[in-house]
């Protein structure tokens, strides 16, 4: 009796185990399915076409100096290897300039200290990286809107490209965002963190502030902003460095 | 149900009709979506293994929860860790072995995630569609129970169910494993109401509250979903909790179904159709 007990549980156990085993291979094989993956994708539209229904122009929550994270992580690239980077950042970004063009009506090249004396936004903000953990901080720079009003955007421009100078496992990283975000109030090019210059580990001597979505869409050692009417023809085409190579989401307000 | 009913309670050994058509179709469709939400749900975890209260909190920051990996002696091993108490888990969380041999500093293991290895991104595509399908479903079935009197007539814990010595008499009957007889299988317990109500105007809600108060785009037009969790990472740890006491439902509920008459159970939850339990007991009874 004993004997059947057991090989019937050791028929259990394995039943359940080739079940399992079964249903994962069939979760993976279906995920690898075209149109059942499309279809599990497009739940990011309704989710971007629902937040923005729902939340508008609304502000990410701000903060005061008792909240700030004792130590703010570094994500990403800490270091960039580019020769030219090297050197600015040596000069203390001295001859450094931030390039705007595209589809814009005039091309810019802002020096640092054309965007420090701009008009200045200072924002406590919670950071929400992808992976799940927050750190907050402190952010300065000039609102987007006001770099890209300077340029005078042209009305087909429907998405601004941050070129970022650091490379990420050999590739260059970037981001983009669409207009609503680009004039959103809390969209700054900070080039000051917890009221100090930008360390090169948090993106020197400019990042993107994109304050209601995730860590990846705050590109950070910003060189070059581009105006455009699709993002077909950039890089991978899909808007972004994790969006192109790791099938994140565009929109990353979820 | 009413005295009316009771008056024409059916025999032991009958088929009735036992769960709607709605409990049952919202029934097989949560089952899917629940076990995809938390095997997703582990994958994403998976990506920072740490859990905080609070508004912030990486890697900088002291975690309540941990699962982790280290070497002892030259010998790695796997851990979780409960604020200061630490657990050896070599081989389950922290450090395994995937089918191919070889040893992965992940938490959870390969046969617990969706996908099986490692990519946050499509365990993120997995988790935000089938949120989707979690939520909406679980409304239209409230409101569904709402307006066809399930909440009222069966979950609806009454006023005499409520007192002490009832419950108590429930809890002595569930660990007897003595469970209703003839018309009586057709009611739930109060200990099931609990159960039932528990999970579907206390966890499920809870963890859709909690998984909306973690996206940032939500938190700026109602950030009151975090607040009330005392911060984004105290979201997050409830978020885990939640799925926890998900999971624990979900083990009571698989050993009372089996403990019960797994078949009839079953058929009861695909067909609707279930037999009285109890001629037997009840004959039992009779001889002593």
């Amino acid at each position: 009796m004993s004997r059947l007990l057991l090989s019937r549980r050791g028929l259990i156990r394995t039943g359940s185990l080739t079940a399992t085993g079964l249903a994962l291979s069939g979760c993976d094989a279906l995920f690898d399915n075209p149109s059942f993956r499309k279809t599990l994708e497009s739940a990011e539209d309704f989710h971007r076409v629902s937040q923005r229904a729902l939340g508008g122009e609304a502000l990410a929550r701000e903060y005061t100096k008792a909240d700030l994270s004792p130590e703010f992580r570094a994500n990403g690239s800490r270091t960039v290897a580019d020769a030219l980077y090297r050197r600015q950042l040596a000069q203390g970004f001295a001859g450094w300039s931030l390039r705007v063009e595209g589809l814009v009506e005039r091309a810019l090249d802002l020096s640092l200290d054309a965007l420090r004396g701009l008009p200045q936004r200072r924002q406590i903000t919670r950071h929400d990286c992808v992976e799940g953990w927050s750190a907050i901080g402190e952010w300065q720079g000039p609102q987007l809107a006001s770099v890209v009003t300077l340029a005078r955007l042209r009305p087909e421009a429907r998405y601004v490209v941050f070129h970022c100078a650091d490379l990420y496992h050999a590739r260059p990283y970037y981001e983009s965002i669409d207009r609503l975000d680009a004039f959103h109030p809390q969209t700054i090019l900070a080039w000051q963190m917890n009221g100090a210059p930008l360390s090169e580990a948090h993106g020197a001597p400019l990042r993107l502030r994109v304050e209601r979505q995730l860590g990846y869409k705050q590109a950070k050692f910003v060189t070059r902003i581009e105006a455009v009417a699709s993002l077909a023809a950039i890089h991978g085409g899909k808007g972004g460095y994790w969006e192109d190579n790791g099938a994140y989401a565009w929109y990353a307000g979820i | 149900m009413n005295d009316a009913e009771t008056a024409t309670q059916p025999d032991p050994g009958a088929i009735v009709r036992r769960h709607r058509l709605s409990t049952r179709l919202w029934h097989a469709l949560n089952a899917v979506t629940l076990l995809v939400m938390l095997m997703s749900g582990l994958m994403i975890f998976n990506a920072h293994p740490r859990l905080y209260w609070g508004e912030y909190g990486a890697n900088f920051d002291p975690a309540w929860f941990q699962i982790g990996s280290g070497a002892r002696a030259g010998q790695p091993f796997g851990f979780v860790q409960l604020t200061d108490t630490r657990i050896d888990t070599t081989g389950w969380l922290g450090l395994w072995k995937d089918p191919e041999g070889v040893v992965q500093r992940r938490a959870f293991p390969y046969w617990i995630t969706l996908p099986s290895s490692y990519s946050l991104a499509a365990a993120r595509i997995w988790h935000l569609a089938f949120a989707l399908v979690l939520a909406f479903a679980l409304a239209a079935y409230l409101l569904v129970s709402l307006v066809n009197g399930h909440v009222r007539r069966d979950i609806h814990v009454t006023r005499r169910e409520w007192a002490p010595r009832a419950i108590w008499h429930d809890v002595r009957d569930h660990a007897r494993l003595r469970f209703p007889t003839g018309a009586a299988a057709l009611r739930y317990s109060v200990l099931q109401k609990l159960a039932y109500a528990g999970v579907l105007f206390g966890l499920l809600p809870a963890m859709i509250a909690t998984g909306l108060a973690m996206s940032p785009g939500t938190d700026a037009w109602a950030p009151v979903l975090s607040e009330v969790f005392g911060g984004r990472q105290s979201a997050r740890s409830v978020h885990f909790l939640c799925a926890a006491g998900l999971v624990g439902f979900f083990l009571v509920h698989m050993a009372m179904v089996l403990l019960s008459g797994p078949i009839n159970q079953l058929r009861a939850i695909v067909t609707g159709r279930f037999r009285l339990p109890g001629g037997r007991t009840a004959r039992v009874e009779e001889n002593q």
